[in-house]
């Protein structure tokens, strides 16, 4: 079995309740844990080395019954190996036909003296499927009368499962996370060969004090500590820092290790270009990065523009505040009072509340008083409204069908507007309720 | 019957390699074995605790029906773990153990779970017993013919044909069936003097009867066993001390009265009696207190002799964590801060939901203001709350596409009680001062 670091309890705790091959064991385990916790390779080394029959399912991709009756099955008959000849495969959809034939795969295998699992893992998404599933699988022993045992494994506690009636409730086992120490000690695990461990220790240190209070997933501070390693033996290859200039290489990693929080952490840019960035670093002065975020710029018609721009409006503005800054004959002293006493009676900006469905017409009106000219309001004003709502920038508030009084609500963010209007040389923070 | 058989061969034969053991460890071996069989849900254990009145009345509705050649229905219900299939098992293992009976009744047991409509159930009726239109497993002809098949087989038959015993498991679940077709012919022909039938009905449903349509429940003998388990602390202990035990089958009787002796007194330890005492408040079934063993047992060996009070208190501390807490103690500093914002949330705005912008701005209040702490980004931010989401920490308050929203705006409400959150705060691995303050005072900004 290979080795596993920081788990010991675990494993104890698991090869103990599954005791021998020919022994029982209980009908249903529960394993629950964070996000890399070492659920699935725990579990899988331990099935690996103890040689028992075993079937992993992910149950994302058996997302519907037959999937996943047919992938045990088939599993089973051919113990681990792939199938080439698709005529003997096993078909089965429902689970009447499961039980029997799984009963059936199992004794003719001669199996039936020892256990055999049955791993789900994502067990969350078995509530999603037929109703029967879940209770079914974790009484399988019961029903198969087989020495069988079904592993769920989850990120989602065991009481968001229960449903109707109650069934057979599993033995639940958790997994604790990893502290900040056993972290280290996993990363520092697989070290390039040629730095000395107390050297990566303190690299792996450094990363942490940085991503730690912000993400405490293994998987993704192992990912981040060595796509930076170059970078920070840098000044060591380059011949201006020794290793023991532990300072020299902090200040020189630290500024670059905050910006891999809000670019590479969040997938703004991808690894490979976050690589290709660093070899640009050493090579010439700094070349902007651009992620995802900076490319949202899109090319809109003109009065589409202005229809998204009426939209925002709609949806961010009180219907109430039309007339101050729409109509043409308001006073524009006397607007400004009486909004600052407006803005006393509610003090949580729209904002902060998201959009407020408006209807077709309210949207046409804002949008001829502040398109410039005149517009026909031709079928071609009405497909663009419609094809912003394909694009997602405007959404139905209610259902779909309705022609007659359609109710929408603008989808874009402030700064998309912000970027929008200055195209068109329209201030739109002047006509906002919340900005005036 | 032929299912029930089969089943009941394959556990058998699981437990034949038992050879009489020469060393000690092999001793622990079966031991372990043994109890483990014990422990699992195959385990045919036939005795019953305090339903003598019960099973006296099934075994002669089940035998009047087997021997005179009378129709009945009865209902059995009791909530779960309360020993309603282990009564029938054991009705049944004691009638079939009568020669004549055994071989005059057939039996058919379906299973609400597995026979999920009344297609898949009648296949199931026709395999069970073996009718002519079946070859080995399989079963030929549509829905309809089966029935039609099915109902001309068993209404051809008269009082002096075989009589079948229907053990419905899950019926509540049958009641949900299109138009309950199958429970209307089936209790249509216990009402009429055709082939004798028993229908047997399991569920832990006690308003099962409403769920029934009026035709149904008008054929339906309206007769219903409850078993409630009403067993006193003294005898949940007695379970203890019995379930643990080696019994006169066990491979190494020299062995076994020694242990017998040593779980009697595990059983009065005043520290394994305060986690009994524990577990009997939560629940009286059977099963927890199954549940409780396995993992005692499972520590068996030649270096652990004997079950130890201190393995059942570890145990105990298994079966019983807080799984919400344990979850709090994994997330992040950060996502614990959002966590925290909510809280405030909920209680100045008294329970209503919340949407992201307005747990971002709580939460710059506390981090810009209030902390030495690194301040994060929006996107950074908003990572942590969608992990909450995928924990189901936090739950969008209405799941409809329809009117989608941008995620910012989308409204949450927040699934752990305040007092979770502070339990857990005190759990938590270096918790910063600030926000364990933070938390604790309420509304203060």
């Amino acid at each position: 079995m290979e080795e596993i670091l920081c788990r010991e309890k675990q494993v104890k705790i698991l090869r103990d309740i599954m005791g021998k091959p020919h022994q029982m064991t209980p009908p249903a385990l529960f394993l629950y844990g964070h996000t890399s916790t070492g659920k699935s390779l725990v579990l899988g080394s331990i099935l690996k080395s103890s040689q028992v029959l075993h079937v992993i399912v992910n149950c994302v991709e058996c997302y519907s019954q037959r999937f996943l009756f047919e992938h045990v099955l088939n599993a089973i008959r051919a113990d681990g190996a792939a199938i080439l000849d698709t005529s003997t495969l096993i078909k089965c959809d429902n689970m009447s036909d499961f039980v029997r034939l799984l009963q059936q795969e199992v004794v003719a295998k001669k199996l039936d003296m020892q256990t055999v699992y049955i791993v789900l893992d994502k067990a969350e998404r078995l509530r999603d499927m037929e109703q029967n599933i879940l209770p079914a699988f974790l009484r399988l022993q019961e029903l198969t009368g087989l020495n069988l045992c079904t592993i769920l494994v989850s990120e989602i506690v065991w009481e968001k499962y229960r449903f109707g009636t109650g069934f057979l409730e599993p033995l639940v086992i958790q997994f604790p996370d990893y502290s900040k120490d056993e972290l280290v000690e996993i990363i520092c695990h697989d070290r390039p060969e040629d730095y000395p461990e107390g050297f990566y220790n303190m690299y792996v240190n450094l990363v942490l004090n940085i991503f730690y209070y912000a993400c405490r997933n293994l998987k993704e501070l192992r990912h981040l500590v060595t796509l930076n390693f170059k970078t920070y033996v840098q000044p060591i290859n380059s011949g201006e820092a020794t290793m023991g200039d532990t300072k020299k290489l902090w200040k020189h990693i630290e500024p670059h290790l905050k910006k891999a929080l809000c670019t590479l952490y969040l997938r703004e840019v991808s690894s490979s270009q976050w690589e290709r960035y660093q070899q640009e670093i050493e090579t010439a002065d700094n070349v902007g990065l651009q992620g995802l975020t900076h490319r949202s710029h899109v090319e809109l018609p003109y009065y589409s523009k202005y229809l998204l721009i009426a939209a925002y409006l709609a949806s961010y503005n009180p219907a109430k505040s039309d007339r101050k800054f729409f109509a043409k004959n308001s006073g524009k002293v006397n607007k400004k009072v009486q909004l600052n006493q407006a803005k006393k009676k509610d003090r949580t900006s729209n904002h902060m509340l998201g959009p407020k469905p408006f209807p077709l017409d309210r949207l046409l009106a804002i949008f001829y008083s502040i398109v410039e000219g005149r517009v026909a309001p031709t079928a071609n004003i009405f497909m663009q409204i419609t094809s912003l709502v394909s694009l997602h920038f405007l959404g139905h508030a209610t259902g779909e069908d309705q022609i007659e009084q359609p109710k929408y609500k603008c989808l874009v963010s402030l700064d998309f507007i912000k970027a929008v209007s200055r195209t068109v040389n329209f201030e739109v923070t002047r006509y906002l309720y919340d900005f005036a | 019957m032929g299912k029930s058989k089969k089943r009941k061969s394959v556990v058998e034969k699981a437990v034949e390699p038992e050879s009489y053991p020469d060393n000690d460890k092999d001793v622990f071996d079966s031991i372990q074995t043994y109890l483990r069989r014990k422990l699992c849900q195959n385990a045919r254990t036939t005795e019953i605790h305090g339903l003598e009145k019960e099973r006296r009345d099934l075994f002669e509705l089940i035998k009047r029906t087997a021997t005179a050649g009378e129709s009945n229905s009865v209902l059995v219900l009791g909530a779960r773990g309360s020993g309603k299939s282990m009564l029938i098992r054991s009705v049944l293992t004691e009638l079939t153990a009568d020669k004549d009976i055994e071989q005059n009744l057939l039996q058919v047991h379906l299973n609400g779970l597995l026979q999920t409509d009344d297609k898949v159930a009648l296949r199931e009726i026709t395999r069970q017993l073996k009718l002519e239109n079946s070859v080995g497993d399989k079963v030929f002809g549509s829905f309809a013919e089966t029935l039609q098949f099915l109902l001309d087989a068993l209404k051809s038959g008269s009082q002096s044909s075989k009589p079948i015993l229907f053990v419905l498991e899950e019926f509540d679940l049958f009641a949900f069936h299109r138009n309950q077709t199958l429970l209307y012919n089936l209790f249509d022909i216990s009402q009429s003097a055709q082939t004798p039938i028993c229908v047997l009905g399991v569920t832990c449903r006690l308003d099962v009867i409403e769920l029934l349509e009026k035709r149904v429940k008008s054929r339906f003998s309206h007769r219903q066993l409850h078993l409630f388990t009403s067993l006193p602390f003294e005898e949940y202990q007695q379970l203890f001390a019995s379930v643990l035990s080696l019994g006169k089958d066990f491979p190494v009787q020299s062995m076994a009265s020694d242990w017998n002796k040593s779980v009697q007194a595990l059983s009065k330890d005043a520290s394994v009696v305060d986690v009994l005492k524990r577990l009997y408040e939560v629940t009286r079934d059977v099963r927890s207190l199954q549940q409780l063993m396995v993992y005692p047992v499972g520590l068996l060996c030649e270096d652990h002799p004997r079950l130890q009070a201190a393995d059942f208190q570890e145990s105990m501390k298994m079966l019983s964590t807080d799984s919400k807490a344990a979850m709090l103690h994994g997330v992040s500093i950060l996502e614990l801060c959002l966590i925290i914002s909510m809280k405030h949330l909920c209680d100045i705005y008294d329970g209503e939901p919340f949407n992201f912008e307005m747990v971002y701005k709580e939460y710059q209040k506390f981090a810009q203001r209030r902390s030495s702490m690194q301040v994060f980004e929006k996107p950074v931010v908003l990572k942590a709350f969608e992990h909450l989401i995928a924990l189901e920490l936090v739950r969008p308050m209405e799941q409809s596409h329809g009117s989608r929203v941008q995620k910012e705006y989308r409204l949450m409400s927040l699934l752990i009680h305040p007092s979770q959150v502070l339990t857990a705060l005190q759990k938590y691995p270096n918790c910063p001062t600030e926000i364990t303050q933070w938390a604790s005072c309420a509304t203060a900004v």
